[in-house]
C-alpha cells in the first residue's frame, strides 16, 4: 500500500485523498477495509451465537438479544461483508483485465461505496440506540412490522441506502464490461472473473429494485401507518417473502458468481493451463444467473403455494444443478493434466471444490419440495447455506485476496502463514456445518436461542461450536499476515505468479492510470498468448498520448452522509416530529450535492505524454 | 487539444449525445438504470394487484376512480412524450432553441399532470375519506400511483435545471447526452403511466 | 413403506444408508425415525436424494484425489509448459445429459410426494377429524371442529387416521412441526389459511415445533402430539365434551385456587368448552406432559410460571405479578387437580440423558 507516499503526505491529505477519491484502485481499497471490518464485526455475532448454543438451556445471552445477534449476524455477513468484499475484488480487478483506465462512472463508483458504508454504519448504530433487529435477516412480517423498538426502523433504512449503493455499483461494472474493453478484448476473450462480475452485475440491477420495493413497503407500514402486512387491513404478510426472495435468491447468485470467476482465474492460472471449456463455463455462468430469477418461491415450500407451484419450483431448482456441475467437471478439468503449483490462493480453491459441492447437493436435496417440509427452517438449511456461502465465498474470498493481494498492494502475502490460515478454518468450517445437517433432521429448527435436554442434540452442538473457534483461529492468523506481510514482506513484480490475464501485465500496485497505452488484445488470455510469443509484455493498441482522467470529488461522501442523516430522522419523526428537521436537513444535503454534480461541469483533467514518458523512465509500463 | 474544443466542434455530429465515450457511458447506463426500474415498478405492481380487493369498505376502486380525469392526465402525459421527441429531433439537428421550446411545452404538459393527479388524491382524501391508511389497497394504490407521481416530480426538477443551466452556452457534447438521457427518463415514465391507466383505472372501473 | 420404494429398501445402499441414518436422534422426535405416513414418505424422498447425490460426490472426489494426486508439479519442473487444451464436447454433453438423467429420477418422485401431501380428498368424508390450529405467541390451540372441544399445546390424535388441519395464526407467522410424524406446514396470519394431514403409525407421544422465527420466545413454542388408539380417541373426545368447569376440587387449597383462577385468569383462559379468546384453554391440565410446552409439571414450576411468566417464556403476553405467590400457589394445586381425561398417560416420552 501507499504507506510510504502517505508519511510524506501526512495523514490529513491521504484522509481527503480516500475520502475524495474516484479512482477504482483506492475505492477497492476501501471496500475491502470497511467490508473486513464488518466480516469481524459479523464473526464475533456467530461466535456468539455459537457460544450460547454450546449446551442445552444454557443462559449465556438472553432470548431477545439472541435473536439480534442471529438478525445482525446474517444481514452484516451477507450485505455488509461478502457484498463489499466482491465489490472490492470486482473493482480491483475488472478495469485492469479488460484493459481499461477506469471504470465507466468513476463518480458513481465512488457513490456507491459511500451509500454502502453509511447504510452499514446505519445498522450497526442500531446496537447502541436500544437494540438491533431481531425479526432474522428475511425479516417476516408482521414479525418485523410488530417488533417493538426502532431495531427494524433501522435495518429498513440500513438497506435502504446500502442497496442502493449496490445497484449503483453494478450498473457501473454493467457499462464498464460493455463500453471500456481494450481492442481486441471481445466478450468471448473476457476472463472468467470478468464474466461472473457481468452476470452478476445484470442480477443486481434486476433483484435489488424488488428489495427496494419490500423496503419502502415495510417503512410505510412502520412509519406512516400504511396496512401492507396489516392482515387487519386487508394487508397480506406474504407479499414481503415474495418480494424478499425475489430479490433474495439471486442475491445468493451475486454472492457466489463472482468467485466461481475468481475460482477459473485461478486453477487456470496454478495449474498452468487454458481453462478447460471457457465457452461452456460462460454459458454456465449466465444459466446460472438466468434460472437464479426463476426459482425464488423454493424458499416458500412451506407457506402454503400448494402443489402445483412447488413442483414447478422444485423442479427448476434442481435444473441449476446442471450448470453448477458443468462448472465443478470444468475445473477438474482444467487441472487434468496441468502443473497443478499449491499457493496459498490454490489450496483455498482446491478446498472449495469438495465443498461446495457437498453445498450444493444439499441444495438439491432441498429443491425437493416435499422433503423440504422436513428440512425447512432447520439447521439442515443452516448447513446447507452455510456450505455455499462460507464454502463458496469465503473461500473464494480467501483465495482471491491471496491471488490478487499483490496486485493490489505489491506484495505476496506470506505463504507460510496463509497455510497456516487455511487449515484450521477448513477442518473448522466442517466441524461447525457438517453435523448441523443431522441436528436439523434430528429435531433443531434453526433461529432456536436454546435447545433442551433430552432431545438428543448436545453432543452435535458441542462439536459445531468447537469447530467455529477453529475458524475464529484461522481467520486470526490470516489476519496477523496481513500485518506480517505489509511490515516484513519485500515488493515482488507486477507478475509474480506467471498470469495469464491483463491485470499481471503491468506495474504492481498499478499507476494511477493503469496501462500507459492501451494494450492491444490478441486471444484468450491476452498475457499468455504473448508470453507464447516470446514477447515481454502486451502490444500497445495506440501511440503514447495524453491520458484523460477523472476529477476526485467530495460529493459522493455528502450525497451518502444527507441519507445517513435523514435515516435517522425518518427512523426518530415516529416519536418526535421535531425529528422531521432532520430529515429535511439531510435531504437538503442530499439533493444539494446532486443538484451541484448536475450543475458544474466536470470535465476531468489530463495527463500529459511527458509526464508518462518520465514515468516509463522510472520503468512504468512494464510488470 | 483542450476539452472546450472537444466538446464543441465546429461540425456537431448526428448523434452528440453517443459522440463522445462519457455519453456512450451515459446513454447505455440509464438504459441499464431503466432496467432497474422495470422491476421496481413490477414489484409495485403485483404489490397492488395482490391487494387491489382489499378494500374495506366501500371505497372500492370502482366507486372512486373517475375515467374522465385520468383520461385527460392520460392524454397530457402521452403528448408531453411526444414533445420531447420533437426536443430530441431539434437537439440532433443542433437548433438549441427549439429544442428548448419544445422542453418548455413539455414541462408545461407534465406541470399540468401533476397538478390534476394533486387534485385527484385531494379529491379521494376529503370528499371519500379514501387514504394511504384506510385499507391495504388504499396504501397499494398510493404507493403505486405515487411512486409514478414522484418521478414525474424529480423528472420535472432535472429538466428545468439541465434547461436553465445551459440556456446561455447551448448544446455542446458534453451537455447532449444530459438532454438525452432526460428525455429516455421522461418516455419511461410515460410508459410506466400506460400500465397505470391500464392496470389500476380501466381495470378497477371494468374488471 | 407401503409402495413401490419398499422394493428399493431392501437394496444395499438404501440399507446401508437407512441403517446409518436412523441411528441419528431420539424416538418421536427426530425425522430420521419416521413413525407417521408423512415422515414416511419423506424419508424415503431423502434416501433417494441423498443416494443419488452420493453417487455423482464419488465420482466428482475420484477425479479430484486423481487429479491432485497426478498433476502436482514437482521439483524441476518448473518450466515445462502443459498442454493448453481448449475443452472437449463429448466430454460437456456427457457431463450435462447425465446429472439431467439424475434429477429426472430425483424430479419424479418429489411432485407425486408433494401432490401426495396436499391431498385433501378425503377431508370432508363422514368421520374424519378435521382440527383448527392456530399458531399464537407462544402456544398452540387446537380446536376440533364440530366436538366442541379446544385444547392447547397437546394434540390428540387417533392412530391410523388421518386427521385433517386447518392452519392459521392469531398474530405472527409460526409454523407447525412433528418431524416425526410428517413435515411442517407454516400458520400465516389472516386469510391465507394452510391444511395438511398427519397420520401416526404407532401410539405414542411426538415432540413438535415452531420453526418459523416468532419472536424472543420462539425457541420454547414446543408442543406434543399425543396418538393414541382409535377407542382411546373416542374416550378422550368423551372425557374433553364432558368437563365441567364448575366442579368442585376436592382440596381446600384447590378450592380457593378455583376461586382466585376464576377472578383474575378466566378473562384470558377457560377451562373446558370452546375455544378461551386470548389465552389456552387448560381442560385436562394436570394430565399435561409440560407446563407451557417446556417446563416439568410441579407444582413448584407452575408457580414460577404463573407469577413470573416473562422469565420462563420472554415476551409471551401473560402479564407478571397478577397474584402472589402464596395465591399461585393455590391457582396451581387447582389446575394440576384438572385431570378430565387419563387417555394416553401411559404412554412413555422419549428422551435421553447424554
Amino acid at each position: 500500500m501507499s504507506t510510504a507516499v502517505a508519511q510524506k503526505r501526512g495523514l490529513g491529505a491521504v484522509i481527503w485523498d480516500y475520502l475524495t477519491t474516484v479512482d477504482h484502485k483506492k475505492i477497492a481499497h476501501l471496500y475491502l477495509v470497511a467490508g473486513g471490518l464488518f466480516f469481524l464485526i459479523g464473526g464475533l455475532e456467530a461466535m456468539i451465537i455459537r457460544i450460547q448454543l454450546m449446551k442445552p438451556d444454557n443462559n449465556f445471552i438472553s432470548a431477545g438479544l439472541y435473536n439480534e445477534m442471529i438478525t445482525m449476524h446474517g444481514t452484516t455477513m451477507i450485505f455488509l461483508a461478502a457484498m463489499p468484499l466482491i465489490f472490492a475484488l470486482m473493482n480491483a480487478v475488472v478495469p485492469l483485465q479488460i484493459g481499461a483506465r477506469d471504470v465507466a462512472f468513476p463518480f458513481l463508483n465512488s457513490l456507491g461505496f459511500w451509500l454502502f458504508l453509511f447504510g452499514g454504519l446505519m445498522l450497526n448504530v442500531s446496537w447502541f440506540t436500544g437494540g438491533a433487529p431481531d425479526a432474522g435477516w428475511t425479516n417476516y412480517a408482521p414479525l418485523s412490522t410488530i417488533s417493538p423498538g426502532h431495531g427494524v426502523d433501522y435495518y429498513v433504512m440500513g438497506l435502504q441506502i446500502s442497496g442502493a449503493g449496490t445497484l449503483i455499483g453494478g450498473i457501473n461494472f454493467l457499462v464498464t464490461i460493455v463500453n471500456m474493453r481494450a481492442p481486441g478484448m471481445t466478450y468471448m476473450r473476457m476472463p472468467l472473473f470478468t464474466w461472473s462480475t457481468f452476470v452478476t452485475s445484470t442480477l443486481i440491477l434486476f433483484a435489488f429494485p424488488a428489495l427496494t420495493v419490500g423496503l419502502f413497503l415495510m417503512m410505510f407500514d412502520r412509519m406512516f401507518g400504511s396496512a401492507f402486512f396489516d392482515v387487519g387491513l386487508g394487508g397480506n404478510a406474504i407479499i414481503w417473502e415474495h418480494l424478499f426472495w425475489i430479490f433474495g435468491h439471486p442475491e445468493v447468485y451475486i454472492l457466489i458468481l463472482p468467485l466461481f470467476g475468481a475460482f477459473s482465474d485461478i486453477f487456470s492460472t496454478f495449474s498452468k493451463k487454458r481453462l478447460f471449456g471457457y465457452s461452456a463455463m460462460v454459458f454456465a455462468t449466465v444459466l446460472i444467473g438466468f434460472l437464479g430469477f426463476m426459482v425464488w418461491a423454493h424458499h416458500m415450500f412451506t407457506v402454503g403455494m400448494g402443489p402445483i407451484a412447488n413442483s414447478i419450483f422444485a423442479v427448476a431448482t434442481m435444473a441449476i444443478a446442471v450448470p453448477t456441475g458443468i462448472k465443478i467437471f470444468n475445473w477438474l478439468f482444467t487441472m487434468w493434466g496441468g502443473q497443478i503449483k499449491m499457493t496459498s490462493a490454490m489450496l483455498w480453491s482446491v478446498a472449495f471444490i469438495p465443498s461446495f459441492t457437498i453445498g450444493g447437493m444439499t441444495g438439491v436435496m432441498l429443491a425437493a419440495a416435499a422433503a423440504d417440509y422436513q428440512y425447512h427452517d432447520t439447521y439442515f438449511v443452516v448447513g446447507h447455506f452455510h456450505y455455499v456461502i462460507v464454502g463458496g465465498v469465503v473461500f473464494g474470498l480467501f483465495a482471491s485476496l491471496h491471488y490478487w493481494w499483490p496486485k493490489m498492494f505489491g506484495k505476496v502475502l506470506n505463504e507460510k502463514l496463509g497455510k497456516l490460515a487455511f487449515w484450521p478454518f477448513f477442518i473448522g468450517f466442517h466441524l461447525t456445518f457438517f453435523i448441523q445437517h443431522f441436528l436439523g433432521l434430528m429435531g433443531m429448527p434453526r433461529r432456536y436461542w436454546v435447545f433442551q435436554e433430552g432431545q438428543g442434540l448436545a453432543t452435535g452442538n458441542i462439536i459445531s461450536t468447537a469447530g467455529a473457534f477453529l475458524m475464529a483461529l484461522g481467520t486470526i492468523i490470516f489476519l496477523i499476515n496481513v500485518i506480517y506481510t505489509s511490515v516484513k514482506e519485500k515488493k515482488v513484480s507486477g507478475d509474480p505468479w506467471g498470469g495469464r490475464t491483463l491485470e499481471w501485465s503491468i506495474p504492481s500496485p498499478p499507476p494511477h492510470y493503469n496501462f500507459v497505452q492501451t494494450p492491444l488484445v490478441r486471444g484468450l488470455d491476452p498475457l499468455w498468448v504473448e508470453k507464447m510469443d516470446g514477447k515481454e509484455g502486451m502490444t500497445p493498441a495506440e501511440p503514447l498520448g495524453d491520458i484523460h482522467m477523472p476529477n476526485a470529488s467530495i460529493l459522493p461522501f455528502t450525497i451518502s452522509l444527507g441519507l445517513f442523516i435523514a435515516g435517522f430522522g425518518f427512523i426518530y419523526q415516529v416519536d418526535d416530529p421535531t425529528w422531521l428537521i432532520a430529515v429535511f436537513a439531510g435531504m437538503a444535503i442530499t439533493l444539494g450535492s446532486m443538484l451541484t454534480r448536475s450543475l458544474k461541469d466536470d470535465l476531468g483533467h489530463h495527463i500529459h505524454k511527458e509526464e508518462l514518458e518520465e514515468d516509463i523512465k522510472k520503468g512504468v509500463g512494464k510488470s | 487539444m483542450s476539452s472546450e474544443d472537444v466538446l464543441n466542434p465546429k461540425h456537431m455530429p448526428h448523434d452528440p449525445e453517443k459522440a463522445t465515450l462519457e455519453g456512450k457511458n451515459k446513454f447505455i447506463g440509464f438504459w441499464f438504470f431503466l432496467g432497474g426500474e422495470t422491476v421496481l415498478f413490477a414489484s409495485l405492481f403485483g404489490t397492488y394487484l395482490a391487494l387491489n380487493g382489499s378494500t374495506q369498505g366501500e371505497n372500492t376502486p370502482e366507486h372512486l376512480f373517475g375515467l374522465e380525469l385520468v383520461f385527460i392526465m392520460t392524454m397530457l402525459l402521452l403528448t408531453s412524450s411526444l414533445t420531447s421527441v420533437y426536443a430530441m429531433y431539434h437537439m440532433k439537428n443542433q437548433d438549441f432553441k427549439k429544442m428548448q421550446i419544445w422542453l418548455g411545452i413539455t414541462v408545461v404538459l407534465g406541470l399540468g399532470f401533476l397538478g390534476m393527479e394533486i387534485y385527484e388524491f385531494y379529491h379521494y382524501i376529503h370528499h371519500y375519506e379514501f387514504t394511504f391508511r384506510s385499507s391495504a389497497f388504499g396504501s397499494a394504490f398510493y404507493t403505486l400511483v405515487g411512486f409514478h407521481g414522484g418521478h414525474v416530480l424529480f423528472g420535472l426538477c432535472w429538466i428545468v435545471s439541465l434547461m436553465l443551466r445551459n440556456q446561455k452556452r447551448g448544446l455542446n457534447l458534453y451537455n447532449a447526452p444530459k438532454f438525452y438521457i432526460a428525455s429516455l427518463y421522461w418516455h419511461f415514465i410515460d410508459v410506466v403511466w400506460v400500465f397505470i391507466f391500464t392496470v389500476v383505472y380501466l381495470m378497477g372501473k371494468v374488471g | 413403506m407401503r409402495g413401490w420404494m419398499g422394493k428399493f429398501r431392501s437394496l444395499f445402499l438404501f440399507g446401508a444408508l437407512t441403517m446409518l441414518l436412523t441411528g441419528c436422534g431420539i424416538e418421536n422426535i427426530s425425522a430420521l425415525k419416521p413413525k407417521g405416513y408423512g415422515s414416511e414418505l419423506l424419508f424415503d424422498l431423502m434416501l433417494i436424494s441423498i443416494a443419488i447425490m452420493i453417487f455423482v460426490f464419488v465420482i466428482v472426489m475420484a477425479i479430484y484425489a486423481f487429479v491432485l494426486l497426478r498433476y502436482r508439479e514437482k521439483k524441476g519442473q518448473e518450466h515445462i509448459v502443459p498442454k493448453q487444451t481448449e475443452g472437449n464436447k463429448a466430454l460437456e454433453v456427457i457431463w450435462t445429459v447425465i446429472p439431467i438423467i439424475l434429477l429426472l429420477v430425483l424430479a419424479i418422485p418429489t411432485v407425486q410426494a408433494t401432490f401426495d401431501l396436499a391431498d385433501q380428498s378425503t377431508q370432508e368424508d363422514e368421520g374424519v377429524i378435521t382440527v383448527d390450529v392456530t399458531g399464537n405467541q407462544y402456544w398452540w390451540q387446537f380446536d376440533y371442529s364440530g366436538e366442541e372441544i379446544s385444547t392447547s399445546q397437546e394434540l390428540y390424535i387417533p392412530t391410523n387416521e388421518r386427521v385433517y388441519l386447518n392452519m392459521k395464526s392469531s398474530d405472527v407467522i409460526h409454523s407447525f412441526w412433528v418431524p416425526a410424524i410428517a413435515g411442517k406446514m407454516d400458520t400465516n396470519p389472516g386469510e391465507n389459511m394452510n391444511t395438511m394431514y398427519l397420520e401416526a403409525y404407532e401410539e405414542g407421544v411426538y415432540e413438535g415445533f415452531c420453526a418459523e422465527l416468532c419472536g424472543p420466545s420462539h425457541s420454547l413454542m414446543y408442543f406434543k402430539v399425543v396418538a393414541v388408539s382409535p377407542d382411546e380417541y373416542e374416550q378422550w373426545v368423551e372425557d374433553m365434551k364432558n368437563i365441567d368447569p364448575e366442579a368442585t376440587p376436592e382440596t381446600a387449597s384447590a378450592q380457593e385456587g378455583q376461586e382466585l383462577f376464576n377472578n383474575n385468569c378466566m378473562s384470558c383462559h377457560a377451562i373446558g368448552g370452546a375455544s378461551a379468546g386470548v389465552g389456552p384453554n387448560l381442560g385436562n391440565f394436570g394430565n399435561r406432559e409440560k407446563i407451557a410446552g417446556i417446563l416439568e409439571p410441579s407444582k413448584e414450576n407452575l408457580v414460577e410460571w404463573i407469577v413470573h411468566p416473562d422469565e420462563v417464556k420472554p415476551g409471551n403476553q401473560m402479564p407478571s405479578e397478577l397474584v402472589t405467590e402464596e395465591e399461585a400457589g393455590k391457582i396451581a394445586d387447582y389446575l394440576l387437580e384438572l385431570q378430565h381425561s387419563d387417555v394416553g398417560q401411559d404412554l412413555p416420552v422419549q428422551s435421553v440423558e447424554e
